[in-house]
Formats: C-alpha cells, structure tokens, sequence
C-alpha cells in the first residue's frame, strides 16, 4: 500500500503535524516522570532508520522496475514513467539523508557507500554526451568501458576527480532527463537516446547497470540496520555508550542542517548563482530534494518515523528543557515550510541579474537561514542532554 | 645496481649496531610524551575522524558567515574546469595545458592521490617538475617543455608527453631475517610532443597530498620554526634541517617556505595560485602567463577564458577553504598504539617530525594561537641519495625534502584507497615510506629495520592511529 510518492507525501504530511502534537505527547511524558528513556529513544532511531531505508530500497524498486520496462521497449510513455518513479523514489531516499556524517553504514570510511549512491555537482560529460561534445562520456567510449556493469560502473565512479561521478541517483538522473538547458524545465533527452541515437544499447545497458547497483546498495544499508542480526552495525549502533549514539544522531541532524544543505546544496548556488551548484540540475527536483532533506531532519527529532511510532530525540530534550525543545520543534517546521516556499524550477532563481529581492529568491535565503539556525540548535540539543556535538 | 643497495643497507646495519641500546624493551621503561598522544591534533580545528569525508570537513570555529565562504571555496575546489569559452563562465579557462581539472581531482576528498598504474590510468596526482641547469649551480625552466610536465591538453594543442614510470626492486632485510624489497621509480617522459627532452633534464616527480590543517601551518610564526633550523648541525645530533625561503607571488618578498615538497611556497594563497596555473592552466593576478614556452605556438595561442582567468577573490576564497579544512582527530588510542609511540620517540622519529607546534595570531579569527600535533618541523631535510631528486628547487638541496606533517596519515588508507607514500608515493605501506628514510633520517630508520617485529608493527600501528 505504501508506495513511491503518495506514501511520502503521506509523511511529510504527518512530520508537519508533529509541530502541533509533539509537545502535547512530550508534555505528558514530563509530567508522569523518566518515561522516556535514552536507550529507547537510540532503539528507536535504529528501527527508524531501519523502516526508511527498507521505504528508500521498495521507491527505488518501483523505479528499478520502470526503467527495465522503458529500456525493453523505449516510448515517451514509457520514459516518463520512469522519470516519475526516479521523483518518487528521490523523496524517499532524501529522507534518510540524515542518517549520514557520523561514519555508519552510509558514510563509513572504508565500507561506506554515499559517493556511489548520492555524490554530486556531476560532470555530466564524464558519463554522456553533452552540448557541443557529442561523442564525450563513458557511454561513448567502449574503450574506457568496454563491459558495462554495476562493478565496472563502480571502479569508475570519482576517478580522476570528485565530479566525475558515474553511478547513482543523479547519474540516473543525468541519463532519463539529459542536460538542462532551459531556465524554465528540466531536461529534454529524447527518446532516440534509447533507440537508434549512437550507442542507444550501451547508454540503455548503462541506464539499468546503475540502477541496479543503487538498488543494491540500499539492500546493503536496510540489512545493516535489520533487527535481530547480532552482528550488523545496528548491534553496534544499538550497544554504543548512549551518550556516543546520542552524539551520532543529532551530528547528523546538525551537518545536513546546516553544512551540507544550507551551505553546499543551498547557499553556494544561491549566492554564486551557479547551476552547476544546483543539486538534482537535470530534471529540477532541487526543490523537491530541499524538503525532503529538511523533512528527514524533523523526523528524526520527534520520531515520526514512516510506518514505526515511537519518542524521537524531543522527548528527552523535552525532559532536560522544554523551552529548548518547543524551539527545536517549531524551528524543524519553519525550516520545511521555508523549503516548501522555494518555487521551482531552482535553476530559475540562481540566474544572473535576478535580484536578490525575488520572492524566490528571499524564500531560498529564509530557507537557508532557518536551516543554519537549526544546526545552532543542534548544538543546544546535545548541551542540553549532557553530550558533547561538534559540527563542521 | 640491486647488489650495490644491499651494501648501502648494510651501512645502516652497522650505524645502528653502535648505538645498539635503542632498541625498545617489551616493557617500555621509558614514559611515553604525553603530546605523541594528543587526540585533538588540529587543536580546535579538530573534527571526527571516521568518515569517508574526514579531510574535507570545515573548522568546527568557523562562524556563519565563515562557513559559508568556506563552502563556496569547496566547490571552486571540486568542481572541473572547462575549455573556455563555455556556459559556465565562472568555470572556464582550463588549459590549454593542463594536468587535471579540478583540485580534487589530485587531493580527491581533499586527501593524498597515489601514482598512476599507466598512462591511460584517469587517476591524476603525480606531476613531474623539469628544468636544466642554469649554468651556476641552480636550474632553470626546460627550454622547450618549461617547469612541469602537462599530460593533457585542450583540442587542438597536442599534450607535452606523458608520464613513464620504471621501477627497480631494492632488496634488503630486517634485523629478525625478514625480508623486504622496495620498489624504486625512475621517470622519463614519454611520447614528447615538443622535441627530444635532452640529456640534460632534470625530473622532480610530486604527488599530490592530503590538504588539511593548512592554515595552521601557516599560522606557525615564522620565527619558531627558524629557530629549530640547526643547518650545520651545530647540535651534532646528525639532523640539519634548513629553512627554504622563496619569493612572496604578491609581494615580491623574501619569506619562509612552508608548503609543497620542498617547502617552496610560502602561503597558502600562493599554493592556491601556483596549482591553478601549472595543474590546471586557470591564470590569476600571482600567476598571470600560462606556462607555454617560445615552441609551443598552439599554447600560445590558444583561448583564453580571461586575464586573468580568476581573480583575487576566487584566489582567496579557495585558499580559505583549503585554510579551513580541520584535521581528522587521533583514533582510538590503545596499548599497541602507546608502545609504538615509544618506538617513534626512541627512534629519534621526533628529530624532524616535531609533534607539536604552537600557532600564533592569523588574519583569520577561526584561527586562535593554540598548541596543534602536525608532526612535522616544515623544514627540509637531506633524505639521503635513494630519495633524492638531485634538483635543486630554491635553496632546497637535490637531497632535500620537506618533513610532511604526519597528521591524517591514517585516514589516507581509508578516504583514499591506498598507502602509497613519500613525495612520490612510492613507498607501497606506511613500513616501505620508513625504510626509504636515509640521509639525516638514516639512524631513525636503522633502530625501526633492526626493531623486533612487534615494535615495528606497533610504530605502524601508532602512525596509522594519527
């Protein structure tokens, strides 16, 4: 039943109303004592993260499922319905975007997957061809990749440079919509990529390669957080000194908060006012990626994981500071409703000569500035609880 | 050639033989300095050492108004340059010689690059410096291909040539038997597209390292390290260690050399500046001319994407970016960790990696004086005949090598996927990049080869805990 786009948007619906209910629930928490405790609040972020991954892996299936089908037979139809299920199955995963910064299974410095599954600004020229280079890429060079696969895609991916991505979401993204050359829309990749343009088969074989390694990926990260497997990181995770989990928790609320999206995925492009900065740049789900990041970081804090109900870290800043707490709860919302306020397309409000004053304009600033004041407040929350949070 | 090493080996045994005593004991004996052990070796610009982006993580002193410069910096560091004119005219002005297109493509994730397996190898990171001699004892730019080889070019001006690597096996042997063979590269350069290099080109090979904690570094005050130079030896400890000084790109000034190699740069923004123009062709105010020579008409003449192709401002802002990036923190340190430290510390290891440095007031307010654990004292040093370049570079002899700062060293295996180490990543494991320590190093390195194993491997162990 929970499926793809309407199963997200069904959260952000409940996430949102969090602001109403949490310090409702939280009050009550206060007032019949230490109801809450630390270790439930840390098993509950483990089966949160559980449930959002394993939610991540079932939108990328879908998605894995309609770009088999657009490749075995290549129709407008067709590739639309895998550019909707890649939107869908975006949501999804920039929800667990805030499970990353604190070395788990995402980001771990030896086994860690995220440069495989998310890295971006990409060079799309690395993997395709782009405007006035039609022979550039992978794609197009069978010499540089003569077998094409997950494995091989895989040992290419950020060689020879950090933009030189080969694989994931935005590699994906790169293939089903083409550059964007438009202020106005996304981009306009025919269909004939995938029929009788050069090298039609391999850019098709590519397509499917990457995206089954996605979906493996994220297998890996919903086994990593399964319950009941004694020797999975979520043992690790669930078994830390409570005040490390704590720490792990709110660094990651407090670096996606405000280094990665205020700073890297908001501000550079804002104030450089540079597309090549902007996030999801070829089909214009920037926007969509801004809530969906913000909405993660809200989730995490009041608990309102997809599908598991349980006390989010609120309820024990609730306990240690109420004040601080009903703060925290109505900056999360101000930040998703600032995000939600930034119009698309984003590639739009980072042109040259629009002036700061545009509506779409001040709402990106608001946004960034709300979701800086968040990671401050991150900070506040692990002072409050008596542990120790560092951000970059 | 492989018989005359095991003779130069042998010496060593020798050398260390007579000092004989300092070996470490099981128990220890001595007390461990307490600044070996330090997990907060960027001081307050320390952050968590266990992720993939450990190195690329902003000072955690930074304000907003910091941290967003510093973000903006990032991504004139990672992204690829392209050939002007383009869409993207921030971005453009690579080349049209050049040998990588962005910063991180060298320090990919702002850390250590390893040296190609071939030509076609797309992992870019080592570079080659080439010049002749000057005719009074110095060198000057190669006539024809300049101070660097390019490998790569923009269309329609063909690459100077291409790196080509030999190596030869050195053998040699522990003090327990055991057996090692290091692997020793000799560089030329191959399909030369400008003319026959010459007999005469000398050939510096450089590889690209971790770029953390480099405003600390530069926050060192000039005069603290100075005053650790010893060049006559006057200590008779048998560790010189001299001061480079280079010119200021700005001021035209006599300063301290802190970064690169062989300690030929004097700043961070000039290191900024000189990477631009040498690795990826982009010409700022400090670097104006693109490095083609009088034969190179292609490059001479080709495209510009500005003059220069960034300002100032860019300048500065990837330089406080690079300036800002924190250092990984110490990890877990335990017993076998605390042994090695001994190790390092009756080895002399300290001689040149001096642990720990005090800064002093920088421009930058994220930057407070504090006490930092670079490991290193910024001088240069005569690494023996096996290392050396035999190609002065400033008044950094052909012997002579900067001491790099050894923080970080452990996140390298992770973050970047290798352990190649030295100046050209020739060492293949953190023991490789010991043992090829001679020159003034050489005693260090004969109490580490004659060590039972497991002090060696707990020296290991301590360097990779950094």
């Amino acid at each position: 039943m929970r499926r793809g786009n309407l199963w997200s948007r069904a959260r952000i619906v409940v996430a949102t109303a969090g602001i109403a209910w949490a310090p409702l629930v939280l009050g009550a928490c206060g007032d019949d004592g230490a109801s809450v405790s630390r270790t439930a609040v840390i098993a509950h972020y483990a089966a949160g993260v559980h449930a959002s991954y394993s939610a991540s892996l079932a939108s990328a299936t879908t998605m894995d499922a309609a770009i088999d089908a657009f490749v075995a037979a290549p129709t407008p139809a067709a590739m639309k319905a895998a550019k909707d299920a890649w939107r869908a199955a975006r949501d999804d995963y920039g929800l667990t975007e805030v499970f990353r910064f604190y070395g788990g299974p995402i980001d771990d410095e030896t086994t860690g997957t995220e440069g495989q599954i998310n890295a971006w600004p990409m060079d799309e020229a690395y993997v395709d061809y782009v405007a006035g280079s039609p022979g550039a890429g992978l794609v197009n060079t069978p010499a540089a990749l003569p077998t094409i696969s997950g494995a091989t895609l895989a040992t290419l991916n950020e060689k020879g440079g950090e933009t030189n991505i080969a694989t994931g979401w935005h590699a994906i993204e790169f293939l089903l919509w083409g550059q964007d050359l438009s202020p106005n829309g996304p981009g306009t990749r025919p269909v004939s990529d995938y029929t009788n343009a050069p090298n039609a088969k391999r850019r098709a074989a590519y397509l499917t390669a990457t995206s089954d390694l996605l979906m493996s990926d994220l297998t890996d990260l919903v086994a990593a957080w399964a319950p009941d497997d004694p020797k999975n990181y979520r043992a690790t995770f669930t078994a830390l000194p409570e005040n490390d989990a704590l720490r792990d928790i709110i660094v990651g609320m407090g670096e996606l908060s405000r280094g990665e999206l205020a700073g890297q995925r908001m501000n550079v492009a804002y104030s450089e006012r540079s597309q090549e900065d902007e996030h999801s740049c070829f089909s214009d789900n920037t926007t969509a990626d801004f809530v969906a990041n913000a909405t993660g970081v809200q989730m995490v804090y009041t608990g309102a994981y997809p599908g598991v109900e349980g006390p989010g870290i609120s309820a024990i800043v609730a306990k240690a500071d109420a004040d601080l707490d009903a703060k925290i709860v109505a900056g999360l919302a101000t930040s998703v409703a600032n995000a939600t306020e930034v119009p698309a397309p984003f590639d739009r409000l980072v042109r040259d000569g629009l002036p700061d004053s545009d509506p779409g304009r001040k709402a990106v600033l608001a946004t960034i500035v709300s979701l800086e004041d968040q990671g401050d407040l991150m900070v506040d929350a692990g002072t409050a609880l008596g542990v120790t949070v560092v951000l970059s | 050639m492989t018989r005359r090493t095991i003779v130069a080996l042998a010496t060593g045994i020798a050398t260390a033989a007579a000092a004989g005593t300092l070996i470490v004991g099981r128990d220890g004996g001595t007390d461990v300095p307490a600044e070996l052990l330090v997990s907060a070796s960027g001081g307050a610009l320390t952050t968590d050492g266990r992720t993939k982006d450990a190195f690329g993580r902003s000072a955690p002193t930074l304000d907003r108004n910091g941290r967003r410069r510093f973000e903006i910096g990032n991504s004139f560091f990672t992204q690829n340059w392209v050939t002007a004119p383009a869409s993207t005219s921030d971005r453009d002005g690579l080349g049209p010689f050049f040998n990588a297109q962005s910063c991180a493509s060298c320090h990919v994730r702002d850390g250590r690059a390893q040296p190609p397996t071939s030509p076609s190898d797309p992992q870019r990171g080592l570079l080659l410096r080439l010049s002749v001699p000057n005719g009074a004892g110095g060198e000057k730019d190669h006539p024809a291909y300049g101070g660097q080889l390019h490998d790569r070019s923009i269309l329609g001006v063909p690459a100077e040539g291409q790196i080509a690597i030999t190596t030869t096996p050195i053998i040699g042997e522990y003090g327990d038997g055991t057996p090692f063979t290091l692997s020793r590269p000799r560089y030329r350069i191959a399909d030369p597209a400008y003319g026959p290099a010459g007999r005469n080109i000398k050939i510096s090979p450089r590889i690209a390292q971790q770029v953390v904690g480099m405003g600390l570094l530069e926050a060192i005050p000039a005069a603290r390290i100075t005053a650790a130079a010893d060049p006559d030896d006057v200590n008779d400890d048998g560790i010189s260690g001299r001061v480079n000084r280079v010119t200021d790109m700005r001021t035209g000034k006599r300063v301290l050399g802190r970064f690169g190699w062989k300690a030929n740069v004097g700043s961070v923004d000039d290191q900024v500046a000189s990477a631009f123009r040498g690795d990826i062709g982009i010409t700022s105010s400090r670097a104006p001319e693109q490095p083609c020579t009088t034969s190179q008409s292609a490059c001479r003449h080709a495209r510009s994407g500005g003059a220069p192709e960034v300002d100032d401002q860019i300048i500065a802002t990837v330089g406080f970016y690079v300036s800002t990036l924190a250092v990984p923190g110490r990890r877990a340190i335990d017993d076998h960790v605390r042994r090695g430290a001994r190790v390092f510390a009756e080895a002399g290891c300290g001689g040149c990696h001096t642990p720990a440095q005090h800064t002093g007031e920088a421009e930058n307010p994220a930057i407070s004086p504090q006490t930092i654990y670079p490991f290193s004292d910024l001088l240069v040093h005569d690494m023996g005949s096996f290392l050396a370049d035999g190609r002065a570079d400033g008044q950094a002899s052909g012997t002579e090598w900067r001491t790099p700062p050894l923080w970080g060293i452990g996140n390298i295996e992770p973050i970047n996927g290798h352990t190649r180490f030295l100046h050209d990543g020739r060492a293949r494991d953190l023991s490789e990049a010991v043992l090829w320590h001679a020159g003034e190093a050489q005693n260090s390195r004969e109490v580490f080869r004659l060590a039972p194993a497991d002090d060696r491997a707990a020296l290991i162990a301590f360097l990779r805990s950094m």
